[in-house]
């Protein structure tokens, strides 16, 4: 069973987001993960970027495939999760907490899904 | 199976340079290597049993069949191979002058007279090593071609959905941006979405033809007639121009350039990845752009290199893979008018009778003749029984057949893409087909069997996941 | 019939008539009509021993000289017997890119083997399996080292022109400013590349030993593009790595090179190889196919090709290089090379060139109007004035069955390997003292 956490947000294109205090973390939904496979390596963006809401900011590894990730936001990337460079598998493994990037100042946001309607989207796509 | 490095023993190498007769240079010590230099030293009798070792792990042409989709894996010819060897080819220098080496000359010019006959083009550069390279080189002639006439705005090359990988990546790599038009119901390219992609911004199109299906596309005139009233040029990748050769021409198709793949089409050896030659040939009207030197021919029968006017340089040193032309030419020679034609229409009467073998049971997605290949689609079997492509493939390995392609072109879901080639035997093609069927019941019989083939390789499936997440990409010594 | 089409007339009838068709016309209908080829213009096909005689003739038209002193991007090393025996192999030959590593682990484990040669020659952390040529390498080491924010890349001025123009060529539609650092001496200026450095330089590029046979300081370069975080791509000769400075020793971050003076013959030019090793940091940004280790659902060792999604068959669009045929039996006959020549032997190899380039150099400086362009150290290679016309003297030369040096503008780019005999190299010296 694929699991979609209630408190966090979702995109049509399988990325969640949690917004903290401004800071909105973004990372691969279960549903992402799972669709993927053994995902191998993530090619992150900088720290100091700039993201777009719905534009790909990073591209995830599997070992014959890959895939663009797009950006929830408008935004400027401040901290990105390194552990994910040495340990692609985290997101296999709890997708929920291995978030890829964190983003500030943001001025726009894709168009966000809650729990429920997200899991509807996934249904369909199936 | 040990490494070089696991047989290495100190001092064991073999004795093979004599001493230095003159003075021994001495480097001033501030540029002298201190890094220890850690080659294998080994006899030549384990040298010649490591290699004897890994031969045997490899599969090549001669081990058995190899229908290895878009690869075009047929027999390689002895003659070729000693032609290429002899020392008139083999021991002059690229930089001699050119009168020391009016035979090699005469091998480029030669070979250049016959595949711009095969092709109906105008002239041709050896220079790219390979296909993509091939590419490359062809889509700077359109890049050059634009900009010499001041149309800066054609920026966009057009690929079809079924493309090879390489077309894409050459396209970008040569500065243009890759517009994808999807393919029609018949496998062919849609002619409405590509009327709605051209415009004034479209350099030109990308396409091979019989395209990655197999298919001969029936409007290939249409759809050149439509990227030049757009103002664009046609590119003819010649992967697939094994199935065609002295039957059609891409010049006669309405393609302004082209490339070739000798290690494909004339026969020379693929050497587990390469030396490959990827000759590209034009239209008169770009031989102006072609990368420098082009040989030419004068009056009195000698031959001579020239720049072309407005060249756009070079693609790689010298005049590319040239002992691969060597092998290329001898076997055109060999083959001749006849010949070539014979080789074209049994590649496809190979693949069209295998296809007919298998398409029973297997998909096949597009059931109408084929060219020199087909594709199968393995959606449906791996739906019912959970038998991949992968798995069905694997399965072949254990009885000594190279598998064909897998999972390409992208468009078909579970695809196996079988190019069985002119230079197989019907009883081949009957014991192919076999095995195949066999395989196809062991899916319904014994499915976990399939997901664990092969049973009878030097080693089961490799971990490619590890391999990717923590890369080992060299041996590490006991002492590191 | 004389082409390597197995079934017979009757057998090809056969398998038509099994799908209903009649000749092999009818497989061609979706051919349009009007794009059909009425006739080949090319002569029949001839028997082997015909097509043998023909080009057997062709290579007897070429020149094969005996005593050879140019190289400039080719060079004229001795190969031993076991190299051509081994590489001539028909399964290595034949086989295609090893995408079924089950059934193709000799070709992995040799490209592997090559890897680790290459990472050790050149003291650097990752080897692909090859590119094209040396002057190829150098374009694709430049695009590795591209940045959005760092597009121009110096070049020095002392890089074999034919490299050079490659490199232009590959530039011109991928945004790399290439800004010319001048030389002194035949060798970098570094004053000038200390101008030229700046913080929008993404990569230096530099040849040691260099077009001139010129030893290049590039621990200094690397120091200098180091302090504005600029890469450094050295190409090299192999051959010189087993007695100069590595490209780690330089601190060079990228090291590339023309794989030809291992074990290949100079075929005219080609089949070449081009060697690629970069620090680990820069691994993923390596072009073309790399092999890596792992192990089968057994627990044995493997080796498969990796990091298969930086490729185009996967990338497609956005993948930094187009290439998928590589020169990977180069890269084996390199391998076997270096195996068999040993870590004792290439060093002796490289030392036996550069004494006897050492020495024919001072024999040749002996003769008047013969003068060491730049005093700098040289590998295996030097340029010397000439007090006639070089390509007269090269002439007489040629009737007198040598290869002399190159004609650079008016010196002479001169060539030694250990092919290069002291008696052959006094002789040289005696035909021009009688041809001058």
């Amino acid at each position: 069973m694929l699991n979609y956490p209630t408190e966090l947000k979702y995109t049509k294109t399988h990325e969640w987001v949690k917004e903290e205090d401004g800071i909105f973390t973004i990372g691969l939904s279960d549903y992402a993960q799972d669709a993927l496979g053994d995902i191998v390596f993530v090619n992150l963006p900088e720290v100091d970027d700039e993201v777009t809401a719905g534009e790909t900011f990073s591209d995830v590894e599997s070992v014959k495939a890959v895939s663009d990730v797009y950006s929830p936001v408008t935004g400027k990337v401040v901290e990105i999760n390194e552990e994910l460079l040495d340990n692609p598998a985290a997101i296999n493994e709890d997708c929920y907490n291995a978030w890829l990037i964190k983003v500030a100042d943001v001025t726009d946001t894709e168009e966000l899904l809650d729990a429920e309607a997200y899991e509807q989207v996934c249904k369909e796509e199936e | 199976m040990k490494l070089l490095f696991e047989r290495s023993k100190t001092d064991r190498a073999m004795n093979l340079i004599p001493p230095c007769e003159v003075e021994c240079v001495s480097f001033d010590d501030s540029l002298l290597r201190k890094e220890p230099l850690r080659l294998p030293e080994i006899s030549e009798t384990d040298l010649s049993r490591h290699y004897k070792e890994l031969a045997k792990q490899t599969h090549g042409v001669n081990d058995g069949f190899y229908p290895l989709g878009s690869c075009t894996m047929k027999y390689n010819p002895k003659i070729d191979e000693e032609i290429a060897s002899l020392s008139g080819f083999t021991g002059i220098h690229p930089l001699q002058p050119e009168e020391s080496v009016q035979g090699a000359l005469e091998v480029l010019y030669e070979t250049k007279q016959l595949l711009d006959e095969i092709t109906g083009m105008d002239d041709m550069t050896f220079q790219p090593a390979a296909g993509a390279h091939g590419e490359y080189t062809g889509l700077l002639l359109i890049r050059k071609y634009h900009q010499s006439r001041n149309d800066t705005e054609r920026v966009n090359i057009i690929v079809p959905d079924s493309a090879h990988g390489t077309n894409p990546a050459s396209a970008v790599m040569a500065g243009f941006k890759v517009i994808n038009v999807p393919s029609n119901p018949q496998g062919g390219v849609d002619l409405d979405e590509l009327r709605k992609a051209v415009g004034p911004d479209t350099a030109g199109l990308m396409l091979t033809n019989p395209n990655t299906l197999g298919l001969f596309d029936p409007n290939i005139l249409e759809i050149t007639k439509i990227i030049h009233e757009a103002g664009g040029l046609c590119y003819y990748d010649g992967a697939n121009l094994n199935a065609i050769m002295g039957r059609v021409r891409p010049g006669d198709m309405g393609f302004d350039c082209v490339h070739l793949n000798l290690h494909k089409t004339f026969g020379t050896p693929h050497g587990g990845g390469g030396p490959g030659s990827g000759p590209v040939g034009c239209k008169a009207f770009l031989k102006d752009f072609l990368p420098s030197p082009i040989v030419m021919k004068k009056e009195d029968g000698t031959y001579f290199f020239k720049t072309p006017e407005k060249t756009m340089g070079q693609v790689r040193s010298f005049y590319g893979n040239f002992l691969v032309v060597v092998k290329a030419l001898t076997y055109i020679k060999s083959l001749g008018r006849e010949g070539i034609i014979e080789a074209s229409s049994n590649a496809v009467l190979n693949a069209n009778y295998l296809m007919n073998r298998l398409k029973e049971y297997y998909d096949l997605p597009y059931d109408e003749i084929c060219m020199h290949e087909f594709v199968l689609s393995l959606e449906k079997l791996k739906h019912e029984t959970g038998v991949s492509a992968m798995d069905i493939a694997k399965g072949s390995l254990d009885y000594g057949i190279h598998p064909p392609t897998m999972y390409f072109p992208l468009i078909v879901h579970e695809a196996l893409m079988f190019e069985p080639t002119e230079t197989e035997s019907r009883e081949t093609l009957d014991e192919a087909a076999e095995i195949f069927i066999k395989l196809r019941k062991m899916a319904d019989e014994d499915p976990e069997y399939l997901h664990q083939a092969p049973h009878n390789c030097m080693i089961g499936r490799p971990d490619e996941v590890t391999a990717a997440r923590k890369p080992v990409l060299r041996y590490s010594f006991e002492n590191e | 019939m004389s082409g390597y089409v197995v079934n017979t007339p009757s057998e090809q009838k056969e398998m038509l008539q099994t799908m209903g068709m009649e000749s092999l016309d009818d497989l061609y209908v979706s051919v349009p009509e009007e794009a059909r080829l009425k006739e080949l213009h090319i002569p029949e096909g001839k028997s082997e021993f015909e097509v043998s005689r023909d080009m057997q003739s062709k290579a007897d038209k070429n020149m094969v000289y005996k005593h050879i002193f140019r190289g400039a991007g080719a060079y004229n090393h001795y190969i031993h017997a076991i190299v051509k025996s081994i590489t001539s192999k028909e399964e290595f030959l034949t086989a295609y890119t090893p995408y079924q590593a089950e059934i193709s682990q000799g070709v992995l484990q040799s490209i592997f083997e090559y890897q680790t040669q290459m990472c050790e020659l050149t003291g650097l952390d990752v080897s692909n399996a090859s590119v094209y040529d040396g002057a190829v390498a150098a374009a694709e080491a430049i695009f590795m080292v591209q940045e959005r924010k760092r597009s121009d890349v110096l070049i020095a001025d002392t890089i074999n022109p034919q490299i050079r123009t490659v490199i232009e060529t590959y530039c011109e539609s991928r945004n790399v400013n290439l800004i010319t650092v001048k030389s002194n001496q035949l060798s970098m200026n570094l004053d000038d590349l200390k101008e030229k450095l700046n913080d929008t330089v993404a990569g230096v590029l530099v040849q040691s030993p260099n077009f001139y046979g010129i030893i290049e300081d590039v621990p200094a370069i690397s120091a200098l593009a180091h302090e504005h975080k600029a890469k450094v791509i050295m190409h090299t000769n192999p051959i010189a790595l087993a007695v100069l400075k590595n490209a780690r020793e330089c601190n060079a971050d990228i090291c590339v090179a023309e794989g030809q003076p291992l074990g290949l013959p100079l075929g005219y030019g080609g089949p070449y190889l081009g060697i690629m090793t970069a620090t680990k940091d820069m691994m993923r940004k390596l072009p073309g196919r790399i092999v890596g280790e792992t192990t089968d659902h057994n627990g044995n060792r493997a080796y498969v090709l990796t990091l298969q999604a930086r490729e185009q068959h996967i990338r497609r669009e956005k993948a930094s290089s187009n290439i998928c045929s590589n020169e990977a039996l180069c890269a084996m006959t390199a391998s076997v090379y270096c195996a068999a020549v040993g870590p004792k032997g290439l060093k002796q190899v490289a030392c036996n060139s550069a004494s006897n380039a050492h020495y024919l150099a001072s024999e040749l400086k002996k003769i008047e109007g013969f003068e060491l362009v730049s005093d700098k150290e040289f590998f295996n290679e030097f340029l010397m004035t000439c007090p006639v016309n070089p390509n007269t003297l090269i002439k007489k030369l040629s009737l007198r069955g040598i290869l002399g040096g190159l004609p650079v503008g008016d010196n002479i780019l001169w060539c030694c390997t250990e092919m290069n005999t002291k008696q052959e190299m006094d002789q040289l010296v005696n035909t021009i003292k009688e041809v001058l």
